[in-house]
């Protein structure tokens, strides 16, 4: 079989990039594993929606237009919406199709599936940020008579053991899964490392509104003073509730989550964590501190302070005087380690040299280094800061496809 | 003032150094592992000297540009000689210039001048665990804390950040919030 471009993945980016694609004539097929949005389908514990408000979920070609802009998507409605856009861009689509091995062939690229081997001149792979969770070193080390469980296999509270819970890591999943695990009536330690502390909104709007509006969701890539860092960084402390709640921690804090600093290891049936715990929450009190200032002085630049709330500070980050540095698991009752460590894109099958010695992918702003023609698109902060939420696809989409359609010589992009 | 083209200038930290030491590292990761290294002789009763002489980094030895010396011994109160500070206030000063240094080339990436900078730190620490008195009492530290008394063209929320980020990179912190494996031998 032979085409243009392979797109590997059938999310909202991949329908995007198929968008784009067809808008400058490329012919192109859009290749799935399972079906439309199947990660969004199998992947998300059951109570998750988008940390995005409706009127921000947006791609090219379609846009929220339901009666509550300001609400956030369940899974079956983020589903519900992309296959919408599926239908609307008309994508060649293979589904129930696993993509085995991308590898070159002359100056093109040969994807073999299960279902026949494909060549085509280019190849754009938007199968997902999070195909597998990344889990630190110490969870081999992990005393087996607890459960592990990932945020990829966890479904709600009532699946895990009686018990207590120790919750790895407060990035977005960790804090929305201690939340409710807690009030399952299973106490929850959570382990705090790095993590980006943001309030639900501001000054009357949603805080995503805000990082819209002063531009800083529109920062490019190669104008971030450390990229490795901001790709990495643990997703913000957010959660998309009808009651638009700030879900920060000292919120865990007053429901009766207890905070310990980083999980640093195992020995002996104990878990010992870091006693960094203060200054993590100094590091992400300070940032949202200089977030908040940013904000206002934009307010104040263009003239709206009347058209707002009134600025406000948010206490700082309650850390008791002396945090456990290492907890019995079994005297203490934790019977379940959630691991929300992050996750990875799972580049397993694309056997060509693009990796840097971690195995990561090179490439710059989504043009994979070395290998002309394969692009990548659907990573965090990939182009823009915004790259990591489902608006912040259509402009990457745009200049990714530009850069193809340059390379293979076809349409006026570019 | 000196051109911070060709010197380092402001806090007197070679940033550019280190910022291309670090994407010299992207290439070749190897060169970024060292080994440090002390030797150190007992004296007599608590009191011993050490020495810190050369170091492995960047593929190869280095020396120091002088052999130096660090004694220690216990003090009266223990019913020692008290010629020199105790290991766990040299682990405290370990800390403290570690912290300092991280303040320094964080201010000088920043670009913010440093006037006075000056950490008083105290460790908390119950004898009861080395004297082996009480089983639940670990010999170490059980709180350590460092206050700052900074001056430097800055805002106190800039300040706050600067010591924030020092203690994200500094290595003795890490040493001392985190476990290390440690094996002592015979030879």
């Amino acid at each position: 079989m032979q085409t243009t471009t392979v797109v590997v993945g059938a999310g909202h980016a991949g329908l995007a990039t198929s968008h784009c694609l067809a808008a400058r004539e490329i012919d192109h097929v859009v290749i799935e594993r399972g079906e439309v949005a199947h990660s969004w389908r199998t992947e998300r514990w059951q109570s998750l929606r988008l940390l995005t408000p409706n009127w921000q979920t947006r791609v090219p070609g379609l846009a929220y237009d339901g009666d509550d802009p300001d609400g956030f998507m369940a899974m079956a409605e983020v589903v519900a919406f992309i296959e919408r856009y599926a239908r609307l861009v008309a994508t060649p689509l293979e589904t129930a199709t696993t993509v085995e091995s991308l590898t070159r062939n002359g100056e093109g690229y040969e994807v073999a599936t299960d279902r026949g081997v494909w060549r085509c001149a280019t190849v754009i792979i938007a199968s997902g940020a999070c195909n597998v969770p990344r889990l630190p070193a110490a969870a081999a080390a992990q005393p087996p008579t607890v459960e592990s469980v990932t945020p990829m296999d966890y479904v709600r509270p009532e699946t895990l053991p009686d018990g207590g819970v120790l919750v790895v890591g407060a990035s977005a999943s960790g804090v929305q899964i201690a939340d409710e695990v807690h009030r399952s009536g299973r106490p929850v330690t959570l382990a705090v490392a790095e993590h980006v502390r943001l309030p639900r909104t501001y000054r009357g709007k949603d805080i995503l509104w805000w990082m819209d509006r002063i531009g800083l969701h529109d920062e490019r890539y190669d104008e971030i003073d450390d990229i490795v860092r901001a790709r990495r960084l643990p997703s913000p402390q957010l959660v998309g509730t009808p009651e638009r709640i700030t879900l920060d921690l000292n919120a865990l804090t007053d429901r009766g989550v207890r905070l310990v600093g980083p999980l640093a290891g195992f020995s002996d049936g104990m878990a010992q964590f870091g006693g960094s715990l203060r200054n993590m929450c100094t590091l992400a009190d300070l940032k949202q501190g200089r977030l908040l200032d940013t904000i206002d002085e934009w307010v104040t630049e263009t003239g709206g302070d009347s058209q707002f709330e009134q600025p406000q500070r948010f206490a700082p980050t309650r850390v008791e005087e002396s945090p456990p540095l290492a907890l019995d698991l079994a005297r203490s009752g934790i019977r379940t380690i959630i691991w929300a460590t992050g996750y990875e894109a799972d580049h397993s099958w694309v056997n060509l040299p693009v990796f840097d010695h971690k195995g990561r992918l090179l490439h710059d702003g989504g043009v994979v280094t070395g290998s002309p023609g394969l692009y990548r698109i659907g990573l965090n902060v990939l182009r823009r800061r915004k790259s990591s939420f489902i608006h912040g696809i259509e402009d990457d989409a745009h200049d990714l496809t530009d850069h193809l359609a340059g390379y293979v010589g076809a349409g006026d992009g570019g | 003032m000196s051109d911070t083209s060709t010197s380092p200038g402001l806090n007197g930290v070679n940033v550019e150094h280190l910022l291309g030491a670090r994407s010299a590292l992207g290439e070749t990761p190897e060169a970024g592992h060292f080994k440090w290294r002390v030797t150190n002789q007992w004296l007599h009763g608590t009191h011993s000297a050490s020495s810190v002489e050369g170091y492995f980094g960047l593929g190869g030895e280095h020396d120091h540009t002088s052999t130096f010396k660090f004694e220690s011994d216990h003090p009266l109160v223990f019913a020692a000689e008290d010629n020199a500070a105790t290991p766990v206030e040299i682990v405290l000063v370990g800390l403290a210039s570690c912290l300092t240094a991280g303040v320094a080339a964080v201010a000088q990436v920043r670009e913010i001048q440093l006037r006075s900078v000056k950490a008083t730190v105290e460790g908390d620490m119950d004898i009861a665990g080395i004297l082996g008195a009480d089983p639940d009492v670990r010999n170490g530290f059980n709180n350590v804390r460092v206050a700052y008394d900074i001056d430097a063209d800055a805002t106190d929320d800039e300040i706050k950040a600067l010591v924030a980020q020092s203690q994200k990179r500094s290595a003795v912190f890490d040493i001392l919030t985190n476990p290390t494996n440690v094996t002592v031998e015979v030879n």
